[in-house]
C-alpha cells in the first residue's frame, strides 16, 4: 500500500509581497501618499518645485551667459546669470591685488597646502606625525616667507595687497590652527581645581562668547594699536587674525569642555592610580577620549569660523566676499544680474568648504567610533 | 608577617616642598596671576602713553554733547541736535527691535522646517533638508548682502513700484505698508482684551481642578478662543469706534502715509530670520528625536489619545532638550544683528561703534560700553536659562 501521508521535504517559496507595497509603486505609496494629508503635501511640494524649478534652471543655466567680452551680452532682455563676469574676475577673486608677476608664489602655497593636507586627512596615509609637523609648523612659515617676500630675492608684497580667496583661506587656517590649542588650554583651565586659574578661564571664555565677532574685530583694529608699545605698529591682517583666533578659542573651549565633562570620573581616577602626572594624564588618557567625543562640536566651530572670516571685510580687508562685493559695481560688466551672480559664486565657494568639513567630520566620527558607547 | 601591619603609622617621608600638590598649585596660580597682572599693567601703561601722545582726552562726558549726525530710522524722536546718549539709545532700540522681530520669525520658520524635515513625506523632508544644508553653510554676511544689494536695491524705482492689494508698495527705497489709526476710545477694546485674558486664565485653573477632582474634561481651547474673540468684539461694536487704515499713496517723489520700512531693515530682518531658522530647525529636529520611542508607546498603552500624547508626554520632554540650545540661537541672533553695520542699518554697533567712535575718538570708552551691553544681554539670558534648567531638570533618585 502506498504511503498516504505526505510530508514536504523542501521549503515552499514565500509568496511575493502585494505589488502595492514593493518597487516604485510601493515606495511612492509609502513615502508620498500614505495619508490624505500626505498626498496634499506632496501635491503642494510638486507645485512648488514646478513653480520655482524652471525659472531657477533658466537663470542659472538656460539663459545664463557663459562666454562674453563684457557686460553687453548680460544686459539683453531675459538674460540669466552672467558667469562670464565671474570668469573674467577670477584672478581678482583668488589673488586680490597681489601683483600678477608674483602670483606664482600664491600658487605654490596652494599646491603645497593641498599636497600636505590630503595625506593628513586621509586615514590610510603613512607618516602622520611628520606630516602634521610639516603642515602645522613648517607650512605656515613657508607661506609667510613666500607671500610676504622681502628675503631670498623675493619682492616684498605688503599684506594690504593680499586678497581674495587667499586671505579667506589664510584667516580660516590660521584661526583653526591657533585657536584649537588655546581652546583646549582654556577648557582644561575651566575644569581645573585651582580657583584662580578657573576664574580667569571662565572670565575669558564668557567675555568673548558674550560679544559679537564684529565688535571684537572693531576692537582689534581700533584698540590693538593703542595697546602696543610706542613705535610698534600691528599689521591690519594680523590684528584681524588675533581677533578671530581669540574669539574662536573661547567657543572651542566650550566645545572641548563638553567632552571633558562627558568622560566618566573613573577615567580620571584610573589615570591618577597609574601615577601619571597632570600633563601625562591629560595627554594620554583624558584628551584623546574627550576630543573624540567633541569632534562634531569642534568641526561646527571650525565651520562657523570659516564663515565668520567674511566679517573681516567690514574692517577693510579684501577677503573673498569683499572682492566679490567690490567687483559687483564694475561698470564694464554692468548688468542687472551682476551682483546676484557674484554672490552666487561666493556662496558656492563657502558652501563647498563648509559642507566638505561637515561631511569629513561625519566620516571621522564613524571611523573613530570604537563602539564603547556608554 | 604581621610586623608591617603592626608598625606604627609613620610620618610622611620628607620630600621637597615642591612635590606637595597644594603648594605647587599655589605657585602655579601665583605665576599665572602675576603674568596676567603684568600684561594688564603693560597694556594700560601703553594705552595711557599712546593716548597722551595723541593728545586725546578720556572720559564719558561726550555722552552729553551734541551728536550732529542724522539717523534715518529711529523709534524715539531724534535729530542732529540730540545728544550722544540719545544716539546710543536709538541704536540700542533698533538692535532690540530687529532682534525681537527676528526671533519671532525665525522661531516660526524654524519649527516648520524642523518638523518638515522629520516628515515621512519624501518631497517635504528633502526640500527641508536642502533649505537647512544650504543656509547653514553660507556666511550670514553674504545672505545680508544678497537681500540688500541684489534683491531690495534692485527693486524698481518709486514711480514703478510693485503695489500689492492696492496697499503695500515695494520699491528700491523700501516697503510701505498700511498703518492702522485708532480713534480715541480704542483703549476700551484693549481693556476688554485683558479682561477676557484674565477670564481665560481663571477658566483654565477651574477646569484643571475639576478634572483632577471628577475626571471630567472641559473643551478649554475652543472656549478660550471664543472668549478672547467675543468680549473684545462686543466692546468694539458697542463703542462704535472705527479703525482707519492709513494707506501709502504716491505723492511727489515718494510714498506718503503708512509705515515705511527702509530696505536696510527689511534685508536684515529677512536675512537674519532665514539664517537663524536653519539652526533652529536642527535644534527642533534633535529635540523631537531625543524623546525615546518608549515614551510614545507608554503613552499609547495608558490610553492617551493622539493630542494628549503630544501635549502631555512628547512636547514637554522635547522642550527640555530644545530650549537651552534655542536660547543660544536667540542670543546668536541678537549678536548677529550687529552685522547690519555692513548694510547700513543703524543699530548699536553701526551708530555707536561706527559713527560715534569716529566722531569722538573715544575708542576705549565706546568699545567698553558696547561690549558691556552685549555682556549684559548674555548674562541675563544665562541667569534665565539656569533658572529654567533648574525648574525642568529631571528629578533623579
Amino acid at each position: 500500500m502506498a504511503n498516504a501521508s505526505f510530508v514536504r521535504t523542501e521549503m515552499i517559496q514565500p509568496m511575493p509581497p502585494p505589488p502595492s507595497t514593493v518597487g516604485l509603486t510601493g515606495w511612492v505609496r509609502k513615502n508620498l501618499f500614505a495619508t490624505p494629508g500626505d498626498a496634499l503635501l506632496t501635491v503642494l511640494g510638486i507645485a512648488f518645485i514646478l513653480w520655482a524649478g524652471p525659472p531657477l534652471y533658466n537663470f542659472l543655466i538656460g539663459n545664463a551667459v557663459f562666454v562674453a567680452e563684457d557686460g553687453a551680452a548680460c544686459r539683453v532682455e531675459n538674460a540669466g546669470a552672467c558667469w562670464a563676469f565671474i570668469w573674467d574676475k577670477m584672478n581678482f577673486f583668488i589673488y586680490g591685488f597681489y601683483p600678477a608677476e608674483e602670483q606664482w608664489r600664491v600658487n605654490i602655497c596652494f599646491l603645497l597646502g593641498a599636497l600636505l593636507i590630503v595625506p593628513l586627512l586621509w586615514p590610510a596615509a603613512p607618516y602622520k606625525a611628520i606630516n602634521a609637523i610639516l603642515f602645522f609648523l613648517v607650512y605656515p612659515v613657508i607661506v609667510l616667507v613666500l607671500l610676504r617676500g622681502g628675503m631670498f630675492d623675493l619682492t616684498y608684497v605688503p599684506t594690504e595687497k593680499w586678497g581674495g580667496l587667499t586671505v579667506t583661506l589664510i584667516i580660516g587656517l590660521v584661526g583653526i590652527v591657533c585657536s584649537l590649542p588655546i581652546g583646549i588650554l582654556l577648557a582644561l583651565g575651566r575644569r581645573s581645581k585651582l580657583p584662580i586659574i578657573r576664574a580667569l578661564s571662565i572670565a575669558f571664555i564668557e567675555l568673548w562668547r558674550a560679544v559679537p565677532l564684529i565688535t571684537v574685530l572693531f576692537m582689534a583694529s581700533v584698540m590693538l594699536p593703542l595697546f602696543a608699545p610706542q613705535g610698534v605698529s600691528v599689521d591690519k591682517l594680523l590684528r584681524a587674525l588675533i581677533g578671530v583666533t581669540l574669539f574662536e578659542a573661547a567657543y572651542l573651549a566650550e566645545a572641548v569642555r563638553g567632552g571633558l565633562q562627558a568622560l566618566p570620573k573613573g577615567q580620571y581616577e584610573a589615570a591618577d592610580s597609574l601615577g601619571l602626572n597632570y600633563p601625562k594624564a591629560m595627554g594620554l588618557i583624558i584628551l584623546p577620549q574627550a576630543l573624540k567625543l567633541t569632534i562634531p562640536g569642534i568641526v561646527n566651530s571650525f565651520i562657523s569660523l570659516f564663515k565668520d572670516t567674511s566679517l573681516v571685510s567690514i574692517v577693510g580687508i579684501f577677503d573673498l566676499l569683499n572682492t566679490v562685493q567690490a567687483s559687483s559695481s564694475d561698470l564694464r560688466w554692468g548688468s542687472p544680474h551682476q551682483a546676484v551672480t557674484g554672490y552666487l559664486f561666493a556662496a558656492a565657494v563657502f558652501w563647498i568648504f563648509c559642507f566638505g568639513m561637515s561631511r569629513y567630520s561625519i566620516f571621522m566620527e564613524r571611523r573613530l567610533d570604537t563602539g564603547h558607547k556608554r | 608577617m604581621t610586623a608591617a601591619a603592626e608598625e606604627p603609622h609613620r610620618a610622611a617621608p620628607k620630600s621637597s616642598f615642591f612635590n606637595d600638590p597644594v603648594i605647587r598649585g599655589r605657585i602655579y596660580q601665583g605665576l599665572v596671576l602675576g603674568a596676567v597682572a603684568l600684561a594688564i599693567a603693560l597694556v594700560a601703561h601703553n594705552t595711557a602713553q599712546n593716548l597722551a601722545r595723541q593728545n586725546k582726552t578720556t572720559g564719558f562726558d561726550f555722552f552729553f554733547s551734541t551728536s550732529g549726525f542724522d539717523i534715518f530710522f529711529t523709534l524715539i524722536p531724534y535729530s542732529r541736535t540730540s545728544y550722544y546718549w540719545e544716539a546710543f539709545l536709538v541704536g540700542l532700540l533698533n538692535t532690540l527691535l530687529v532682534s525681537v522681530l527676528g526671533i519671532i520669525l525665525a522661531t516660526i520658520i524654524g519649527f516648520v522646517i524642523g518638523i518638515a524635515r522629520l516628515s515621512r513625506n519624501w518631497i517635504i523632508s528633502t526640500l527641508a533638508t536642502i533649505y537647512v544644508e544650504t543656509l547653514r553653510n553660507i556666511p550670514l554676511l553674504l545672505i545680508l548682502f544678497f537681500w540688500y544689494f541684489a534683491v531690495l536695491k534692485a527693486m524698481p524705482s518709486v514711480r514703478e513700484s510693485f503695489v500689492l492689494f492696492d496697499s503695500v508698495a515695494i520699491n528700491n527705497r523700501g516697503i510701505n505698508i498700511p498703518k492702522p489709526i485708532f480713534d480715541g476710545s480704542f483703549h476700551w477694546v484693549v481693556i476688554a482684551f485683558f479682561v477676557a485674558l484674565a477670564a481665560v486664565i481663571a477658566l483654565r485653573k477651574w477646569s484643571i481642578r475639576r478634572m483632577e477632582a471628577t475626571g471630567q474634561r472641559f473643551p478649554l481651547l475652543s472656549t478660550a478662543l471664543a472668549i478672547l474673540v467675543f468680549i473684545p468684539g462686543v466692546v468694539w461694536l458697542a463703542s462704535g469706534i472705527n479703525v482707519d487704515l492709513d494707506i501709502p499713496h504716491l505723492a511727489g517723489f515718494n510714498f506718503r502715509g503708512g509705515i515705511s520700512l527702509p530696505p536696510e531693515f527689511v534685508a536684515l530682518l529677512v536675512g537674519i530670520s532665514l539664517y537663524t531658522a536653519a539652526f533652529i530647525a536642527e535644534t527642533v529636529r534633535a529635540g523631537i528625536l531625543a524623546v525615546n520611542r518608549g515614551q510614545t508607546e507608554a503613552a499609547q498603552s495608558l490610553g492617551l489619545k493622539e493630542s494628549d500624547r503630544l501635549r502631555l508626554v512628547i512636547i514637554p520632554q522635547a522642550m527640555r532638550v530644545i530650549i537651552p540650545p534655542m536660547t543660544n540661537q536667540y542670543l546668536n541672533l541678537l549678536k548677529n544683528s550687529s552685522l547690519a553695520a555692513a548694510i547700513g542699518y543703524p543699530e548699536l554697533v553701526s551708530v555707536f561703534m561706527g559713527t560715534t567712535l569716529n566722531q569722538t575718538g573715544r575708542a576705549v570708552e565706546v568699545v567698553f560700553i558696547t561690549m558691556l551691553v552685549y555682556l549684559t544681554f548674555s548674562l541675563l539670558t544665562s541667569i534665565l536659562m539656569n533658572w529654567y534648567n533648574k525648574r525642568v531638570a529631571l528629578v533623579e533618585r
